[in-house]
Formats: C-alpha cells, structure tokens, sequence
C-alpha cells in the first residue's frame, strides 16, 4: 500500500468536490462515498480504531452485564447459609395444615420451605432430650452445612445429633436401636446417622414428620424458610406472609439476613469501582487510537478545507466517521462482552449469566460518545491551521 | 553524546505526543496498580465483612450434657452439668492465631424465675436469663483488649422498645446489675426500657429492649457476673463463641492431625482453618472442646472463593484494557513520527539506531508513567479501601518493581510493531510529505 494513495484524490473526485462545494448541499451518495473509501484507503488504522473501540464495548458490555448478575449469583450464594425467614406458631395456637402450601403461594412453588416439630422426650434412663419432626429431603436442601453420616431412608430410622448419640447409645457409632418415651408412648428408633452442625442440632434427634406426628400427635410449629430475592423483596414476603398466617409469627433471621446485605454491598461497591475503571481504561484506549487517527488525518482535512469545502461539511464528515466506527464497535463488542460475561459467569459460579439486552443502548450511547469526542477534540486543535501549513508539511 | 541529546530534543520539542502517550501509560499503570492492590487484599477485606454472620466457632466444656433446649427456653436443670472457667478467657489472646480472633463472647444461660405481677394470675414464669460480656475490658499479658456480643454478634440491636434508638436505652455495663429485655419477652412481661423487673429475688433495672431475630428475643441477657451471682457459681461459663477470620477448607483441613506427619502438621496448625483454631483454641483452654459452627463457617469458604475470583477476572480485564491502551497509545506516539525516521535515515543512520532511540523513549516514559501511575493507583486504592471497606488497603512494596517492569514490557510491546514499520518506511516518502 503506497501512502501517497491515500492522501490524493482521483481527478473525478476533485470534480466531484468542486461541484459539491459549489451547490453547498452535499449529496448523501457523495457523503457515504467519502466515508467508505477513508475505510477502505486507511484500512490499517480503521482496523485498529475499531478493534480498540470493539475492546471497550465488550468491556463495558460484561461489566454492565456481570454488575446486574452477580448479584443474583451472590444470593443464590448466601441461601447456603439457610433459612432467612422463620415462621412460628404464637403461643397456644398452632400453624394451619396447609401452612407450607400459602408459604409457596407467596414465594413461589420453588422456594425451600420445611416444617419443624419439637418434643422434650426420655431416654431409657430417664434423661431428656428434644426430639424433632422433620422433613429430611427438604432439611437436607436447605442447610448444606449440616455434616451427615448417612441420611435416614427407611422407615424408624432417626437421625442422631453428635451430642445426643452419646446419651441414646453405649458408644458414638453404635447401629444398635434404642427407646425414646413421649408422655408415656415408647418409640423404637434406629439411628441411620450421625449429624454434626457445632450448635443446637447436634444435641436433638431428629426423625421423619409423620413418624413423629404419630407418635407425638404434634404437628410442626416452625417452619423455616429460604426466600429469594433482594432485602425488600424479602421484607415484602415476610409481610404478605403474616397476614397469610395470622397465628403465626413471621420474622426474619436478623444474623443472615444483616450477614447477607452486608457482605453484599461491599462486594458491589468494589464490583462499581473496578468496573468503573475498568470502563474508563478501555474509553482511553479509544481516545489514545482515535484521536492519533484523526491527527494522522489533517492532510485530508487540509485538502478539503483547499478545495473549499465548509466546516460544516468537514466537521459532519470527521463525526460521521467517528459515529460509524461507534455504532460498528457498539455492536461487535456488546457480542464479545455478552460471551465474556457467560464465561466468567460460567468459570466463577458454574452457572452462565443471563445475557442483559437492555444494556446494549448504554455500550451504543457510550461507543459513540467516546468516538465522538475523540474526533472532536483534533479538529479543534486542527481548525486554527491554516492549510497551507499542513499541506507544506509543518 | 548525540544519542541522549536526541532523546532529550524529542521529548523538549514534542511534549504534546510525550504528554499524550504519557498520560496513557500513567492512568493504564494506576488503574493496574489499584486493581491489583484490591483484589490481592479482598479475600482479608470480604472474610472481615463475613465476621457479620456472627462466631464460626465454640467452645464448649469437654464433658458438657446435652442442651434440652426449645424456642429459646431452657428445660435444663439450671446447676447441671459442668463448666468452663471464665479466668482462662483471655487466654484466646494467646494463641498461635490470635491476631485473627476478631472477638469472643462467653454465655451462661441460667433458668430463672419471671415475677410478673402483670403475668396471667400472678404467676411467675421461666424464662432464660443469658449472662455474657457485651464490651468488656480484658488483659492479656501486655496486651488490652475488649470483647463481647457488641463485637460477635454485630445483628444483636437494642432500643428502647420503639424500634428506635436513643441514649437512655444503651447496653449495660458489664459491672453493672442492669440487663436487656429480648422483645417478644418484653410485650410478655410489659416492661420497657428504665423499669425494673425482679428475677428470681435480684430487682434488676432493663436498661434497653433486645432484637435480634433469634432465640434471644424470648430471653434476658445478663453480664456475665450477675448470671454467675444469680447461679451461685462464680467463674462459670458454659459456652465460648469465637468469631474468627479463618482459610477456607481444603484437603488439608479436613485431616485428623493426629495421623499427621511432623511437617504436615506444622503445616496445618500454622495455616488458620478454622479446624486448626479450635485445636488451638482446646489447647489453651482446659478441659474444653472446641467445633466449628458448620453454618458459618462452611459457608463462608464459598462466598469468599467467589468473590476472590470475580475480583481476579475483573483484574484481567483491567490489566489487558490498560495494556490495550498504553499500546495503543504508544503506536500512534511513533506512527506520527515518520518524517523524522526519514530524515534520520537519510542521514545515515541505521535501523538499529532508529529503534533505539524509540526504545530509549518508550523505556523513558514507561519509568516515568510508571511511577506517577503506581503513586495514583496506591492513593486510589487507598481510597477504595477507605471509602468501601472503612480500613487500609495496603500495597505491598514488592508490587512497585513488578508494575514497572510489567509498564517497561507493555510499552514496550505496544511500540515494537509500530517502530518496527517506521523503520522500514522509505525515507523518500516521508521526506516528500507523505507521510
């Protein structure tokens, strides 16, 4: 590619700017021209333009993208920590059956919600202990961090807290069944597994909901509940619940709930702050090459300006081309950014983020501003010279 | 002679493109800079904000009987069982981890009688009364230090029963006889803030109403010393929570550190599991057993391994950006220069000198940007961490060499292809204008 081609015009060309200059009304078929061939001519540095421009749109566009997400990914995160919301029968009175079905109403059907029922029993030797009736599928969902040795399957098999196995059986992991009294009804339980937790669990035991009912003959009177969703998202559920539920009291788990929001706001403000500058780094990259590109420019520029083109012509050309190159990259990069959001999403917490089409406008206003500018910012240097001094080479 | 004269004429004469490419390099390396600075430090920064779940570990009495305990009472009888001694408290301090114990609360939970004039029939109620420390002043060797609930359990929120919170409702003092009221038993017993209540023969004055979303909400708590007076057993403690900063878990953690080699073992009680703390924290406290509470502290490994990584990815993502911009900088530095790479030539001189004298300038400017970048990057670091977390993020000074030499490289780089094609341009062109 000889330089000296991208800086003469061919004679129709010159003709073809006479005239344009003469009518002072440019055609759109001449304007489009023009902008094509300084592509095309200058395909190089266009390149490196839009490459740049490409780069920091899909910056931009993941870090929009992960900003949204990783939020939703971070609680999906904290609900590991368990129940947010618990649900307790007020004294003397005792939750409705269909309690679980109005918690799901509200929460939707995939919201972890699992009944508790508690008994003081008697060992053999007349120590007490409290039992539990639970759901252990559901249980067993909901607290990932319980530590079980085996989960109970069959039917009188109970699940044995690390503390209160000492209590129920000679020695810790001893399979030999043992005898529980509740207001004088004997139940035989055989312990399936060992459950450690380092808090109260480990001293209770826990067996199957309607095993216990039909020993006990009490239904559950806590439900504990994993809602999803942002603190007020939550505050209005544990809202709407309470009057679902208007013998029971409805209240939030304040140690994760204040645990959540807190851990939770900082990691987004770090999130805005890198991201930030993130963005801002890739708008100077697209600065630092355009604004070269348009300075590497001024022969042109001269030579329209010689062959009297106006400055408005001038202006809306060098605009025109920046607006292009943004509209162009906008578009390429918000692709690239929208895969290197789900690649981060994917590598970091083995679930793809949700590409967010709804910040596409955001990449495209901010593309096109930043090429804007930096066409803008050489043309005013560029404007005081006169162009004979270009021209010469100065 | 002639060859710094040329560098320094160039820089003299075309200070707009220096300060362009320049300024590219300083704000590319500064955005380095802090960026690294905060994700090198966000796994200590995140596992502090973690600490708001509360203590991830307990200590218990190594022959302790089982809890018999449901919606936050107490069925237990109230002397049984056997008990820590509250002297060997600040021995905590004193571990190999200390400086990662962020703080500890002892309680003594203690059944004791509610006599409510204002209780149905006039009877009088069980309720469990917690004896702990709230902001207790303690001394370890040269070493002072508080601790207590104010700091364990950030969550825990006292008013004066309104929701609201005002100077005459506070936390008791920890030599005082004055207690907290949790609220559900408050409304029980209508008593406010200011009243007094009478617990099993003690008149005590309720300083504040508790919240806390838990099972303290039914309960009273106490300073530790009139649980132990009302117990009749000085000294005792029936719990410890810690709350400590731990490593998350990892094949190491999880091994019997009595099948472990020597080596291992130095390994494991040097490295601040949470497993490796309660061992520790067994030792230095008699007859006790130290666990891990599985809820928060299994938790906390995930959280933070996700957020560390977002953080290294988005650093990535920062450094190729400032890369992409000091290069791109650097390129167009040198792309508009060609005219006086054809006059050098035809003078004489050779490729090899060309280059030089553009990698002396790129190596110039990379040195320069580079250390006003890492000056700005450490203060917008320093404002990051002060702004978000409250507290120092440090930079550590070996980090100085590092992005200098990364600046020099990327520079560099950036430049070589661009020197590269300035070089092979023909001096006639660039000499006729053009360039």
């Amino acid at each position: 590619m000889s330089p000296a081609v991208e800086t003469l015009l061919t004679p129709s060309q010159v003709s073809d700017r006479r005239a344009l200059a003469a009518h002072h009304a440019p055609s759109v078929s001449m304007f489009g021209r023009m902008l094509l061939r300084a592509a095309v001519l200058r395909r190089r540095r266009a390149a490196s333009g839009l490459l740049a421009m490409i780069v920091a749109a899909a910056v931009a566009t993941a870090m929009m993208n992960l900003y949204v997400d990783v939020q939703a990914k971070l609680r999906t995160e904290f609900r590991n920590y368990g129940a947010n919301v618990v649900i307790v029968a007020k004294d003397g009175q005792s939750l409705p059956v269909d309690a679980l079905d109005r918690v799901k109403s509200v929460l939707g059907a995939k919201t972890l919600a699992v009944p508790f029922s508690y008994a003081v029993a008697r060992t053999r030797d007349g120590r007490s202990l409290v039992v539990v009736g639970t759901d252990f599928d559901r249980a067993r969902r909901l607290n990932h961090w319980w530590k079980v040795s085996r989960w109970p399957g069959a039917p009188g098999e109970a699940l044995v807290g690390m503390r209160a196995a000492n209590a129920v059986t000679a020695k810790a992991d001893a399979r030999q069944p043992f005898e529980l009294t509740f207001q004088g009804k004997a139940i035989k339980l055989a312990p399936a597994g060992l459950l450690q937790t380092g808090a109260g669990e480990d001293s209770r035991i826990y067996l199957d909901q309607s095993e216990f009912e039909n020993w006990t003959g009490l239904a559950p009177s806590t439900i504990e509940v994993a809602a999803n969703g942002t603190a007020a998202e939550v505050d209005a559920s544990i809202r709407k619940l309470g009057e679902l539920l208007p013998t029971a009291e409805v209240r939030p788990v304040r140690q994760i709930m204040e645990g959540e929001a807190n851990v939770l706001n900082k990691t987004r403000a770090t999130l805005y702050a890198s991201a930030t500058l993130v963005v801002l780094t890739s708008a100077l990259c697209v600065l630092a090459t355009l604004i070269g590109w348009v300075f590497d420019r001024r022969r042109d520029f001269a030579i329209m300006k010689a062959l009297g083109a106006s400055e408005r012509l001038i202006n809306g050309f060098f605009a025109a081309e920046a607006a292009a190159l943004g509209v162009v990259g906008a578009i390429l990069g918000f692709f690239v950014g929208i895969g290197a959001a789900a690649w981060i999403g994917r590598v970091n917490f083995h679930a793809p983020v949700v590409p967010r089409f709804g910040v596409f406008p955001y990449v495209l206003a901010g593309s096109v501003a930043v090429a804007l500018i930096s066409a803008i910012l050489p043309m005013v240097l560029l404007r005081r010279v006169q162009p004979a001094i270009i021209l010469r080479g100065e | 002679m002639m060859f710094p004269r040329l560098v320094y004429e160039s820089f003299r004469h075309q200070t707009r493109r220096k300060l362009l490419a320049g300024i590219a390099i300083t704000l590319g390396v500064a955005v380095a800079t802090a960026m690294i600075a905060v994700a090198t430090d966000i796994g200590d920064k995140i596992n502090r904000e973690l600490r708001s779940y509360g203590a991830n570990l307990v200590v218990t009495p190594q022959e302790d009987t089982l809890d018999v305990e449901v919606g936050g009472i107490n069925l237990k009888p109230p002397s049984d069982g056997t008990f820590l001694n509250e002297t060997d408290l600040p021995k905590i301090r004193g571990t190999f981890w200390h400086h990662n114990i962020v703080g500890f609360s002892p309680m003594l939970p203690v059944t004791v009688k509610v006599a409510g004039s204002r209780l149905p029939a006039g009877s009088s109620q069980d309720v469990t009364l917690v004896g702990t420390y709230f902001n207790k002043p303690l001394r370890f060797g040269k070493e002072d230090f508080t601790t207590g609930v104010r700091i364990t359990h950030p969550w825990w929120k006292v008013s004066c029963g309104d929701g609201k919170e005002s100077p005459n409702c506070a936390w008791p003092e920890d030599n005082s006889q004055n207690v907290l009221l949790g609220e559900r038993l408050a409304t029980k017993v209508q008593r406010k803030a200011g009243d007094t209540i009478e617990v099993s023969g003690h008149q005590l004055t309720v300083s504040g109403i508790l919240s806390t979303g838990g099972v303290e909400d039914d309960q009273i708590v106490a300073p530790l010393a009139l649980a132990q007076e009302i117990l009749g057993k000085p000294g005792a403690v029936r719990r410890v929570f810690v709350s400590a900063m731990t490593k998350p878990p990892d094949a190491l953690s999880a091994r019997d550190p009595k099948t472990m080699t020597p080596e291992v073992y130095d390994r494991w009680y040097c490295s601040p599991y949470a497993e490796s703390i309660a061992y520790q924290l067994q030792e230095v406290i008699p007859h006790s057993h130290a666990e891990q509470i599985r809820q928060v502290a299994q938790n906390e490994g995930t959280v933070l391994s996700r957020i560390k990584g977002l953080m290294l990815l988005i650093t990535f993502a920062a450094l190729l950006a400032s890369a992409l911009a000091v290069s791109a900088a650097m390129a167009t530095a040198i792309y508009e220069r060609r005219v006086e790479v054809g006059l050098m030539k035809a003078l004489g001189a050779g490729s090899l000198a060309v280059s030089a004298i553009f990698f002396a300038e790129a190596l110039l400017l990379a040195i320069v940007g580079g250390i006003v970048g890492f000056s700005a990057g450490a203060l917008l670091a320093h404002e990051i961490g002060r702004s978000i977390f409250n507290s120092q993020i440090s930079i550590e000074p070996v980090l100085f060499p590092i992005i200098i030499a990364i600046a020099v490289v990327v520079t560099f780089a950036g430049s070589a292809s661009a020197i590269r094609r300035a070089v092979k341009f023909d001096p006639v062109f660039a000499l006729r204008g053009d360039g």
